[in-house]
């Protein structure tokens, strides 16, 4: 804490970004205002100071001229600081002894048309992070152990991909998933653009690999309950949901040598409960004793309780297995990880928001993934594409674009969910593939073929036969007597109202976050943008991190993207997690509150606001004072917010440091 | 910046996640809003001590910005929240001492709510603006 004090003496440096910072301040005013503070003793600008010859400047400044403090004025050090603190470093001098002035982000670029209000603003930027330096001191990161395990949450194609990466790196991973399968959304489509690979068949060998990794702990029908803890020692709490069947494993751990279950289906036989199967969209019965779908891994049997009625049929029907067991609760577990991988998907949106376009009260108007299911062989049709009103084959079908996508209503969402268009052109090949003298009709805004091949698929359908017409369905109607549809348009191209009679419409809809999923989002301290999709570190150069460290996303929970997309990133954000697990330690920075014992009256007020019980009450020469545990203090100052003998000192957030910097701002300026 | 018209001198204290983040994306962006307000940044608004809202209202701030994540998003779990309860001490504070308290006002900017960020510094100068100099600062100078 308390070092031998030194009369500070700081180094200014003022980018000028280009013209980035330099086209609404006055760079060289802002350079000769910081020399004249309390404590500068050069200032100096350049062109980038990010750049070598920049950083040189700050390495060369504070050997020549002794300096105790760095302030580098530039864009935010949200993006630069571990660049600088690195650079006054390389100086000789600790790297916390360096304060950014952010007259970027929140300067030259916000008040582009005010160049006195800006160059007013910077000065006084400068000023306060003069004070601030004056005061810092030296201070040490702390290094951490880190678990040499990861988990990763959500097992659909992206958190299968990120385990496997994990598992090969020769990781310990536990890899989880809500549902009693792995496979996600991917499991549910029938083929997958524009290569029209079968997607259970290049999926299914994955779920497979991830079932008998050995270094893969897979639980699926399990909830993530708790999160404690920071990088590299994450002690999280699964809720292993009860699943009312035992496996093999669990059924030895219970002495029932040769049992548990095997996947039968003697059960399913007997069940008497019928309910709608959600894998299936409703389409299709299911059991309250079930397996999610024919490929499930792992394969065994789940018991749903809301729908169960405790019959015993299938107890009996299991009979020497004695896999069933329908008293069975929750369990709950805790594991220790070094890193974790969010990779929790997607939901459909709901569509029947848009009243417009009829779905769930018009039977043939359906979703996309319920033409999936209707298409693919395992489907409940066993791939004939029907009508849900009468059975019949449509001929004649709608397809509509950006059902609830690009929509600004406030009904649908904002953004593209990008792979709509892509499908949508595939489901017109599959159907004009399956029936012969069929005709889709494809309304769409724009066609957004970005991917590799994706524009000569596009291409292909167009010569295959399928309609385009460009414009927005205003309308359908359904014929009460024929059950057809009525979709009115206005094509765009030609200026035409459209008004069109089809067998069958489906909806291309939206893409949304996973319901539910906000709970664990913030288990994680992880943010969200706008839309509800998680938050990237950064949009460019992070997109696999998070603001959490050791918190990394893959997939859809980032925002939309298609299989392809979905793949890459789970292998960055695979590879991102396992660079703190092969490194074996972190180091966390050192913003960790100290107790000034002279002043701490004992009255333990901090320890009950700590959100991470990093703070405890102990006796000290006869007293009690407060003590911290530096490996669970993150450094959110709330403690140092509310001590009320203003006995805790939060390391590079100190009282004095910020009364310095507020008084900088208001009694030390120009008049 | 108009010649001759009152400046106000006005300070935001704001969390580095969500609400410095979000300035930061303002700026990204480039939403344009006047440049009375002053930052500082802490790592969550849990660290705002009455002390610094204290300190600035007597070296004559007209006025005083405290923003941080939504409630449930704060970085630290709760520093918001526990932030937020300081605030209504503050205010009752400050209108016992006869400053109004509308010159102190506490916000939540996510780091996504860029355009968020120049409505609150647009509104919190424009009301500060229409409050005038701080009663302090006016005393301060005699
Ligand atoms: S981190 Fe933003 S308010 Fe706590």
């Amino acid at each position: 804490m308390a070092e031998e004090k030194k009369q500070p003496r700081i180094g200014v440096f003022v980018c000028h970004c280009g013209t980035n910072i330099a086209g609404s301040i006055d760079v060289k005013a802002v350079q000769e205002y910081a020399r004249t503070l309390p404590g500068v003793i050069v200032a100096d600008d350049y062109q980038y100071m990010c750049s070598t010859p920049g950083q040189t400047k700050i390495d060369n400044a504070i050997k020549e001229n002794d300096l105790t403090g760095v302030v580098v004025a530039a864009c935010s050090p949200r993006l630069h600081e571990p660049t600088f603190r690195t650079a006054t470093k390389e100086g000789g001098l600790n790297p916390f002894r360096f304060e950014m002035a952010n007259i970027r982000e929140q300067d030259a670029w916000v008040h582009m048309h005010d160049n006195a209000g800006a160059t007013a603003k910077a000065k006084d930027a400068i000023r306060i992070a003069v004070a601030k330096a004056a005061l810092l001191e030296d201070l040490y990161p702390k290094s951490v152990p880190v678990e040499h395990a990861a988990m990763v949450v959500g097992a659909g194609v992206g958190g299968i991909q990120a385990a496997l990466d994990l598992a090969n790196a020769g990781i310990k991973t536990y890899l989880i998933d809500k549902l009693p399968t792995v496979g996600g959304r991917m499991s549910q489509l029938d083929k997958t653009f524009p290569t029209l690979d079968c997607s259970q068949c290049i999926l299914t060998p994955k779920m497979v690999d991830v079932g008998r990794h050995p270094n893969i702990d897979l639980r699926t029908y399990t909830e993530v309950e708790a999160v404690e803890g920071y990088i590299g020692n994450f002690d999280i709490t699964l809720r292993k949901k009860a699943r009312g069947v035992l496996t093999p494993t669990e059924a030895t751990e219970k002495g029932i040598v040769g049992g548990g279950c095997n996947g039968c289906g003697d059960c399913d036989a007997v069940c008497p409960v019928i309910k709608p199967n959600p894998f299936e969209l409703g389409m299709k019965p299911r059991k309250a004793i079930y397996i999610y779908h024919p490929q499930v891994t792992p394969l065994i049997y789940t018991v749903d309780f809301d729908s169960c009625i405790k019959c015993g049929l299938c107890v009996e029907a299991c009979g020497e297995k004695k896999a069933i067991d329908l008293d069975m609760a929750d369990a709950f577990e805790t594991v220790k990880v070094g890193t974790v991988i969010l990779a929790t998907g997607y939901d459909i949106f709901p569509i029947e928001k848009k009243r417009e376009w009829g779905y769930k009260q018009f039977d043939n108007v359906i979703t996309s993934l319920e033409f999936e299911r209707l298409i693919c062989a395992s489907g409940p049709t066993g791939g004939h594409l029907i009508r849900p009103s009468d059975g019949q084959t449509p001929k004649k079908v709608a397809f509509v674009l950006c059902a609830g996508s690009r929509d600004n209503t406030g009904v649908g969402k904002p953004y593209c969910s990008r792979f709509c268009c892509m499908y949508s052109l595939k489901h017109a090949h599959q159907m004009m593939e399956k029936i012969p003298g069929c005709q889709p009709y494809i309304f769409y805004m724009d066609i957004r073929s970005f991917g590799k091949q994706y524009e000569e698929f596009y291409y292909r359908i167009q010569d295959e036969g399928a309609k385009f017409i460009r414009g927005r369905v205003a309308n359908i109607l359904e014929d009460a007597k024929t059950k057809d549809l009525h979709v009115y348009a206005e094509d765009t191209l030609l200026g035409q109202p459209v008004d069109l009679t089809v067998d069958l419409v489906v909806l291309a809809a939206a893409i949304e976050p996973t319901q539910g999923i906000d709970p664990v989002r913030k288990m994680f301290g992880v943010s969200c943008s706008q839309d509800g999709w998680m938050l990237e570190a950064h949009p460019k150069l992070n997109p696999c991190g998070t603001t959490t460290a050791g918190v990394f996303l893959a997939g859809v929970c980032q925002g939309p993207k298609d299989i392809p997309d979905t793949v890459a990133q789970a292998e960055g954000a695979a590879s991102a997690a396992s660079i703190p697990i092969h490194m074996g330690k972190v180091e966390l920075e050192p913003y960790f509150a100290q107790c000034i014992e002279e002043k701490c009256a004992g009255c333990g007020m901090c320890v009950n606001l700590c959100p991470y019980s990093a703070l405890a009450l102990v006796e000290k020469d006869g007293k009690q004072v407060m003590q911290v545990t530096e490996a669970k203090c993150k450094g959110c100052g709330t403690c140092g917010g509310f001590c009320p003998g203003g006995a805790i000192y939060m390391q590079h957030f100190t009282t004095p440091q910020i009364v310095a910097q507020i008084d900088a701002f208001l009694l030390g300026g120009e008049e | 910046m108009a010649e001759g018209e009152w400046q106000p001198k006005i300070l935001a204290i704001i969390c580095n996640w969500c609400s410095y983040a979000g300035a930061d994306l303002a700026g990204s962006a480039r939403t344009q809003y006047p440049p009375d307000v002053r930052a500082i940044r802490v790592m969550c608004t849990g660290r705002v001590d009455p002390l610094f809202i204290m300190k600035a209202f007597a070296d004559g701030a007209d006025g005083v910005l405290i923003s941080g994540c939504h409630f449930g998003d704060c970085h630290y779990l709760a520093g918001n929240f526990k932030c937020a309860k300081r605030m209504f001490l503050m205010k009752s504070i400050l209108k016992d001492i006869g400053i109004e308290d509308n010159r102190l006002r506490m916000t939540f900017v996510s780091a996504s709510e860029g355009a968020k960020w120049a409505n609150v510094i647009t509104d919190v100068v424009e009301t500060v603006k229409e409050l005038g100099p701080s009663p302090i600062s006016a005393f301060n100078k005699n």
